[in-house]
């Protein structure tokens, strides 16, 4: 098992930063196009975090003209430019499936105050 | 040189390529195998070499066992596995194999011992279908008719029936050698080998492909 993990911990990212169900994330991807690559951006709330040392994944859900759509990125993924993360979310759940039901305002999500 | 290694499953992990790419990799402790016994055609009447993989406590060893070991001068080991080769003359006893005699890119067959199952069903053994499990259903999920009437009065062999399931040789053909780390006795396959973790596997290099 240790050689398993200390092999995956090769391959895995240290640049990727903290965050969780709820929070609101600016995923920068890499898309490439013939030879050229460009990047592009997908904001969305982050309804679900799945852990798996290399094999994590987690689950950016927007809506787009009107539409939900919801994008499964792999966490260690060299496709991945950075993470922002642009809101912290109050959530009581850390799979936030509800979401895809409701629309509009019913949508958001509480912002998370920092303790003082 | 021989062309199959004993060696134990660490595991799955999956390797990115640059382009995002996933690929799905068994880790397999391939080696290092040590040479425990020569056969030869003057000898046995074919060439072969018995190669040994994995630790034993001596005193769990049964005596003529370790007598064998002595010879090649290495400890006994607990899996031994006899691999046919052109030409003993290259061999001595007690020679160490490891894991470079495998190439990037090669295509190996894995054999090992599947998980058991236990005693399952037609549904899972053989992917019957099931009966109604509502609106009345009385024939949930038992097997079904398994035959004729009186002619011919019995059940075809070969009738596929519940029984034990897994815990058997298995062999997966046409797997490829992604990596090879000789320093660490590892080599990365592509895909799924039978067993589960810490199982044994005889890795054997494909002849044609």
């Amino acid at each position: 098992m240790d050689t398993l993990q200390a092999m995956d911990r090769e391959q895995m990212r240290a640049d990727i930063p903290q965050f969780k169900s709820g929070d609101t994330v600016k995923v920068h991807v890499r898309i490439r196009e013939g030879d050229k690559e460009r990047i592009q951006v997908f904001q969305g709330v982050v309804i679900r975090k799945r852990k798996g040392r290399i094999n994590s994944t987690f689950t950016v859900r927007k809506i787009s003209y009107g539409i939900g759509v919801e994008r499964i990125f792999p966490l260690h993924s060299p496709m991945i430019d950075k993470i922002e993360v642009v809101s912290r979310g109050r959530v009581r759940r850390s799979r936030l499936y509800y979401l895809r039901k409701l629309r509009g305002k019913a949508a958001r999500i509480r912002e998370l105050r920092p303790r003082s | 040189m021989v062309n199959a290694l004993i060696g134990k499953k660490l595991g799955m992990s999956q390797l990115f390529s640059p382009d995002g790419e996933v690929t799905p990799v068994t880790v397999i402790q391939a080696g290092p195998c040590t040479v425990t016994q020569i056969k030869s055609v003057d000898s046995d009447g074919y060439n072969a070499v018995q190669l040994g993989f994995g630790e034993r406590k001596p005193e769990r060893t049964q005596k003529p066992l370790l007598g064998h070991f002595k010879k090649s001068g290495k400890g006994p080991f607990a899996v031994v596995r006899e691999v046919r080769v052109d030409d003993v003359g290259e061999f001595e006893l007690g020679q160490e194999v490891s894991a470079d005699i495998f190439q990037v890119g090669e295509l190996v067959q894995v054999a090992g011992k599947s998980k058991g199952k236990g005693f399952a069903g037609t549904i899972k053994r053989w992917n019957f279908s099931r009966g109604p499990m509502s609106h009345g259903g009385m024939n949930k999920r038992p097997p079904g008719s398994v035959g004729c009437s009186a002619s011919p009065s019995r059940v075809i062999k070969g009738r596929k029936m519940p029984g034990q399931m897994g815990n058997r040789s298995a062999t997966v053909k046409g797997l490829m050698v992604v990596d090879v780390r000789p320093e660490e006795n590892i080599i990365l396959i592509r895909g799924a080998v039978p067993g589960g973790r810490n199982g044994v596997v005889f890795i054997k290099k494909s002849g044609k492909f």
